[in-house]
């Protein structure tokens, strides 16, 4: 579990050095970009969809190893699940970043995504946590333009 | 009371231009630097952003509003006498900073960026026709070419940028060849605040006159750090903000030649602005006031003329060489960690450091470097089209003050050392 003070820790160190599934997909069902006018940050998010779930889902980004280790995460996170599961996430990590719950039975080894609870110690860097989320919501939901964290 | 407010420096604080520059003692007259920020000693090398605040400018303003606080001008009572003696007073203040020649030429604003845009929407929109160019550099802040492309857009004038050179010098040959009769403005930020690049403002005005273009210089940067002489750069706009010189937010200032400034058509209307009003026609006030609607920032400029006291009682030639100082070791100790890349290495530069690392992003440089109680800008310092010049979405930004110490350089060089140790 990720403490005060701990951001930079392992989970977040590893996919922040070897972000999953960062590449171009080249016929995604779903591609959006989104972009942190603040810091600059950018990210592409592609997905790949069957019939009712997310078989795959790409990045390419540049941006801290915060956003960058979220949004490796996300990739991983988000594959098999149905658009609605994956945004259930999203509203997860909403909630988490604002101080809510982390489940106690979890482990950041088992559940990555949980090793994100530590950027709401920074609400300087919790956009940079949502940037590829947010972006992801929007190739679900066929958003054109660009979205931004603000 | 309002004298007051010229005694606010205490001679056992801060001697004149004492001989041996004292950071212990100087450092005492600003109460923040005292804090511990995650457990550590605050080393506050965000300067470039906003300055912090010495005891005599926070003493004025308490004394203000404690003591003699009320409107300005037309009250015929005490306080509203001394309130506009003290206002008055911070006016004589600024225009000897500046070395101005008459108090009318300088006009309280909010800050650079309003004084910028007053000039653009003002003798801008007046002066520039279709086919006219506006030249500005590449390394100016967003408040320096915003307000310019706007006009642009308004008048159907063109946008011209100089480049920078490698090193974050400006291209004068590029400058010479772009300059035209067309030419109607150059502005130029005298100080880079992302790369610290101190710009040869006086050659550039001569140049540009030369050409009959008029120059505006962009002193956000600059009045913090050197002596400022409005007369001898002969510039004919000159903007300022009180924040980065010591003195509150919310206060600026734009010195402007006399004969501009009165030609000129006002902003805003409002109070103070005016000399008569009827429903058929106004007359306009005098400069500065034509351009000083509605009630000023009262407090803030009083604190402004604090700051500019306790700078005064610093001295700038203590100032510039202590900072020169810090600058040469600052440099040198970033020079000995090889994964520091340098952006603006110009050999004529203000006490700012501005750097990437390749393993690490500047956010999380900020970040990290903020838990060791050192406070860094990280992102791209209001500069885009800079960054896109070096190719790299942000940098990580130490700006220093006579208030820093070698010591926090000595943590800034541990505290990066530590990052690197983590994303390497």
């Amino acid at each position: 579990m990720a403490g005060p003070g701990d951001l930079y820790q392992s989970v977040i160190l590893d996919h922040a050095r070897n972000p999953r599934n960062c590449f171009v997909l080249e016929t995604p069902s779903r591609v959006a970009n989104g972009y942190n006018p603040l810091c600059g940050d950018r990210c592409t998010v592609y997905v790949q969809l069957d019939d009712r779930r997310i078989q795959q889902v790409s990045f390419e980004h540049e941006g801290c190893a915060i956003s960058t280790a979220s949004a490796s995460i996300m990739t991983e996170a988000a594959a098999g699940k149905t658009p609605d599961e994956a945004l259930k996430l999203l509203d997860e990590l909403h909630q988490v970043l604002s101080g809510g719950s982390v489940p106690s039975d979890c482990d950041d080894a088992s559940q990555p995504f949980y090793a994100l609870a530590g950027v709401r110690e920074y609400p300087m860097r919790v956009k940079c946590a949502l940037l590829a989320w947010k972006t992801l919501q929007a190739a679900l939901n066929g958003q054109q333009e660009t979205i931004t964290t603000e | 009371m309002c004298c007051a407010l010229n005694a606010a420096i205490k001679p056992e604080t801060v001697s004149d231009h004492p001989a041996v520059f004292d950071v212990k003692r100087i450092r005492d007259d600003f109460p923040i630097l005292r804090q511990q920020i995650h457990g550590k000693p605050l080393a506050y090398l965000d300067n470039a952003a906003s300055a912090q605040k010495p005891q005599a400018v926070i003493d004025a303003m308490d004394e203000v509003m404690t003591s003699y606080y009320s409107n300005i001008h037309r009250g015929v009572h005490k306080l509203s006498e001394l309130s506009t003696r003290g206002h008055d007073e911070a006016r004589v203040k600024v225009r000897k900073f500046l070395n101005a020649p008459e108090e009318k030429q300088v006009v309280f604003v909010r800050n650079a960026t309003e004084a910028i845009n007053l000039v653009a929407r003002t003798w801008g929109d007046a002066n520039l026709k279709p086919g006219d160019e506006v030249l500005i550099t590449h390394m100016e802040h967003h408040s320096n070419i915003v307000p310019w492309q706007m006009a642009c857009e308004r008048s159907g004038a063109h946008l011209k940028v100089v480049p920078v050179l490698d090193n974050g010098e400006l291209d004068l040959d590029a400058f010479d060849s772009l300059l035209s009769p067309k030419t109607k403005l150059v502005c130029v930020v005298h100080v880079s605040n992302a790369l610290g690049t101190i710009n040869p403002v006086e050659d550039i005005i001569q140049r540009a006159h030369n050409h009959g273009a008029l120059v505006l210089v962009d002193g956000a940067q600059s009045t913090p750090h050197m002596r400022i002489d409005v007369q001898a750069m002969d510039c004919d706009f000159f903007a300022f903000s009180g924040h980065k010189v010591y003195g509150p937010s919310g206060v600026g200032v734009l010195y402007g030649k006399r004969e501009h400034l009165e030609a000129m058509p006002p902003l805003f209307g409002g109070g103070d602005m005016i000399l008569s009003v009827s429903i058929e026609k106004t007359v306009y006030n005098e400069i500065p006031y034509k351009f000083e609607a509605g009630t000023p920032d009262i407090i803030g400029a009083i604190g402004l003329g604090a700051a500019i006291d306790y700078l005064e009682s610093v001295g700038f030639d203590n100032i510039e060489a202590y900072e020169n100082e810090l600058l040469e070791y600052g440099t040198a100790k970033l020079a000995d960690i090889a994964d520091v890349k340098m952006i603006g290495t110009a050999p004529n530069k203000a006490a700012i450091l501005n750097f990437v690392l390749d393993c690490a992003h500047p956010h999380d440089i900020g970040t990290i470097l903020d838990r060791e109680g050192i406070a860094v800008r990280t992102g791209h310092h209001c500069t885009e089209p800079l960054m896109k010049r070096y190719n790299v979405p942000a940098t990580a930004r130490a700006s220093m003050s006579f208030y820093n110490t070698k010591d926090e350089l000595d943590r800034l060089a541990d505290g990066i050392r530590k990052v690197i140790r983590m994303f390497q």
